[in-house]
């Protein structure tokens, strides 16, 4: 091989791992994302992926789950928890509602995201069925329910980092959505979708 | 690296082909690695001049508490000379981490030496060379241009602080200021991997017959690692900021939680880039302690293997320790129990480094003309810089430091007494060689001193100021902190009248110092660009040294 091509193959080898090295940082959006889900991390909490899969509440434990919910600046929604705290034994099922309305006069989708703190306890914070899984739509001074159902995996006392947490934020913020995906229709705010089973 | 080959006799014939180009051909066209390693070192000491002349707002502003300096510039509005102190502290960083210390070290240095040191006659990519620096170039003027146009609401330039952080620099810099300084870093980047792509080529394939890698001067082997470390970190920082563009102006959500986005993202893959970067800045700096300590000491460097490998591990270890520059950010403890120990790790590789520049010195026959008291001065204060890293890795520890003076005494400590250490070593070094003259002695050990105390006077108070809990990026601070604020901006003076020296050191000994010998430093000066002569010819070794029967280390 001439000196040349030797450089030239050389240096297409280093152009191409920089390449390479551009498409890691747009690979690590998706893969973070899939991180977090998968460990729970920076307090993303579990999906359970099999609603039936509960585990049997555990009898005489105890943990407070305090509710959290804002919309982003300039979102004309008033949206907040119907309740501050519970009380619940680790392994049972709960419902818990936010009250939304639009205080706008003018259909208003948002999606919220969500997270729990401290951030250890997002792996054993599960939901069943969440609004937020779902892009959600307020047709102007409509009020709604939004429902949670979740429990606490009682394996969170197993974990050296998580045992001794008492208490975990459940916190929901809102964000308006400026091209709505989904046909408004089939929102889940309501029980019916629940009860269907959809998640 | 014993070397007895002799370089005269082929090399003479050749000076004069430089007179048959233009002024514009040889430097605005120029693909010769000696001219393009001069025109960054002149680029650096220009972008030096702005930055530091901002640092020296900087430390006036902050030699009283209260606003006296800035509001100068605002027109008495007190509001928008805190953004102007913003603008200054992150122009100050972009510049003297881009377009300063990067272009002196890996432009200038090693653009000059690493082809002479192994014995080639220029590098492998001449023209993506040129095209290098005048990318850089270009990206100066773009970061300079961002200074003057709109940034946030109401207020001029980019006041992000060099990281950019979203949703400050998203949201929060609404005007085109941050999309040039984005844009800049884009040009400086782009010249750097194409910097690193020719470096490494021109290393691996270009080495004289007999200069095996194990015979490379440690030089060398610094900027291959550091080749190594832009080619791997520098795409991430671009792909970081073009997610940062697009998220400003083309409505993409990668870092905005309205659109599922993560903010802290930006975090993780800002310093994945930004870690390995300082590495970037420093592990050349050693190649030339190496070079200038061996001289001095009229030995061969101690542990040679052990030098390059330490610089290879630095640089490994260098990739997986990014979020300790995040441990406030909510990281789980044993995430920050792991950057913690993975952070002391490095450590290890450096105490080989600093022990076995000392163990070269052990028994040698020293000197201590400038460049070795600057070579000096970078093991001491680059040590002192290291030891509060050390105390900086620990996640508990930096719960109470982040973000305050103590860093800001850390960085600079490695950073503006470590790697601008090197920087002058280098350029007291190699300045015969360069350019011909010799430079005044008395001048630059003036310099040294005056510099070195001027440094240590800013930045060592630093540390009592972040203990006591000074926040970084403020322009003010209360009365309680007043005392040793002015005795850091006192320093600067002190400084100032080094650099001072410098330029009238280097004016004078342009025009008047004494011609410089091929080898003025004796015999322990072994690398091949003491065999040319001083300055080289245009074009060296068209016939290529054979070093196959040189004594290796």
């Amino acid at each position: 091989m001439s000196a040349a091509a030797a450089n030239r193959r050389t240096a297409l080898l280093a152009a191409s791992v920089a390449a390479g090295m551009v498409g890691l940082a747009y690979a690590s959006v998706p893969l973070y994302r899939l991180f977090c889900q998968v460990t729970g991390f920076g307090g993303t909490p579990m999906v359970a992926a099999d609603a039936a899969a509960t585990p049997e509440p555990v009898a005489g434990t105890s943990i407070r789950v305090r509710f959290d919910g804002n919309v982003r600046r300039g979102m004309p929604w008033d949206f907040r928890p119907a309740e501050r705290f519970v009380d619940l034994p680790l392994g049972e099922r709960r419902m818990a509602f936010y009250h939304a309305r639009n205080t706008s006069d003018a259909p208003v989708t948002g999606v919220a995201t969500f997270n729990v703190t401290p951030e250890a306890a997002g792996r054993y914070f599960v939901k069943i069925q969440c609004f937020c899984f779902n892009e959600q739509t307020l047709q102007p001074g409509e009020a709604v329910e939004m429902p949670v159902i979740y429990y606490v995996d009682p394996a969170i006392r197993d974990d050296p980092d998580a045992s001794r947490i008492k208490e975990i934020t459940l916190s929901y913020s809102f964000f308006p959505v400026e091209a709505p995906t989904e046909p408004a229709g089939i929102r889940a705010t309501g029980m019916a979708a629940i009860a269907a089973g959809r998640r | 690296m014993a070397t007895t080959f002799d370089a005269h006799a082929e090399a003479h014939g050749h000076a004069a082909d430089e007179h048959k180009l233009s002024f514009v051909q040889r430097w605005l066209f120029s693909t010769n690695h000696k001219d393009i390693g001069t025109l960054y070192l002149i680029f650096a000491i220009v972008a030096g001049i702005i930055g530091g002349a901002l640092s020296g707002f900087m430390r006036w502003e902050l030699a009283q508490p209260g606003m006296q300096v800035l509001p100068w510039f605002t027109e008495g509005n007190v509001d928008q000379a805190y953004h102007l102190w913003n603008v200054f502290i992150t122009a100050h960083g972009l510049i003297m981490v881009f377009f300063m210390v990067m272009p002196a070290l890996i432009g200038g240095f090693a653009n000059w030496f690493v082809p002479i040191m192994i014995g080639a006659p220029d590098m492998a990519f001449p023209r993506m060379n040129n095209i290098s620096f005048w990318l850089t170039v270009a990206g100066f003027v773009l970061l300079c241009i961002s200074l003057f146009v709109p940034g946030p609401p109401g207020g001029i330039g980019a006041g992000t602080g060099w990281t950019v952080y979203p949703p400050l620099s998203t949201s929060g810099h609404p005007g085109p200021a941050v999309d040039l300084a984005i844009f800049s870093l884009h040009l400086a980047g782009a010249a750097s991997i194409l910097g690193a792509i020719n470096f490494i080529t021109t290393i691996f394939n270009m080495r004289a017959p007999g200069m095996t890698l194990h015979r490379m001067p440690l030089f060398a082997w610094s900027v291959l690692v550091t080749a190594f470390l832009l080619l791997l970190s520098l795409p991430v920082l671009a792909g970081a900021i073009t997610m940062l563009l697009t998220d400003r102006n083309f409505g993409t959500t990668f870092f905005d939680p309205a659109g599922g986005g993560d903010p802290i993202l930006y975090q993780h893959l800002f310093w994945f880039f930004g870690h390995p970067e300082v590495y970037i800045m420093i592990l050349p700096a050693f190649g030339i302690i190496s070079q200038i300590v061996a001289t001095f000491s009229r030995k061969p460097v101690f542990g040679y293997l052990a030098m390059a490998y330490a610089m290879v591990a630095i640089g490994f270890v260098g990739f997986i320790v990014w979020a300790h520059h995040m441990f406030t950010v909510g990281l789980s403890v044993n995430t920050k129990m792991y950057f913690t120990a993975a952070t002391m790790i490095i450590a290890v590789p450096t105490g080989i480094k600093i022990f076995s520049w000392i163990a070269t010195m052990w028994g040698g026959s020293l000197r201590f003309p400038t460049p070795m008291l600057w070579a000096l001065g970078f093991i001491f204060m680059f040590t002192v810089g290291g030891v509060t890293g050390v105390l900086l890795a620990n996640g508990g520890l930096d719960t109470y430091m982040h973000d305050t003076y103590y860093v800001v005494a850390h960085f600079h400590y490695v950073l503006s007494l470590g790697a601008t250490f090197g920087i002058f070593a280098g350029f007291y070094y190699w300045f015969g060689k360069m350019t011909g003259r010799e430079y005044n002695e008395f001048l630059g050990k003036l310099h040294f001193w005056l510099f070195f105390l001027g440094t240590n006077i800013i930045f060592f108070p630093m540390h009592f100021l972040g203990q006591q809990g000074m926040p970084r990026r403020y322009p003010d601070y209360p009365d309680a902190m007043a005392g040793w604020n002015e005795v850091a901006s006192w320093g600067y003076l002190v400084m100032l009248a080094g650099m001072a020296v410098f330029f009238v050191n280097v004016i004078w000994s342009l025009a008047a110092g004494r011609r410089a010998a091929s080898n003025p430093w004796g015999e322990g000066a072994t690398t091949l660009e003491w065999t040319l002569s001083s300055p080289p010819p245009f074009h060296q070794f068209e016939t290529l040294p054979d070093l196959t029967r040189v004594k290796a280390y």
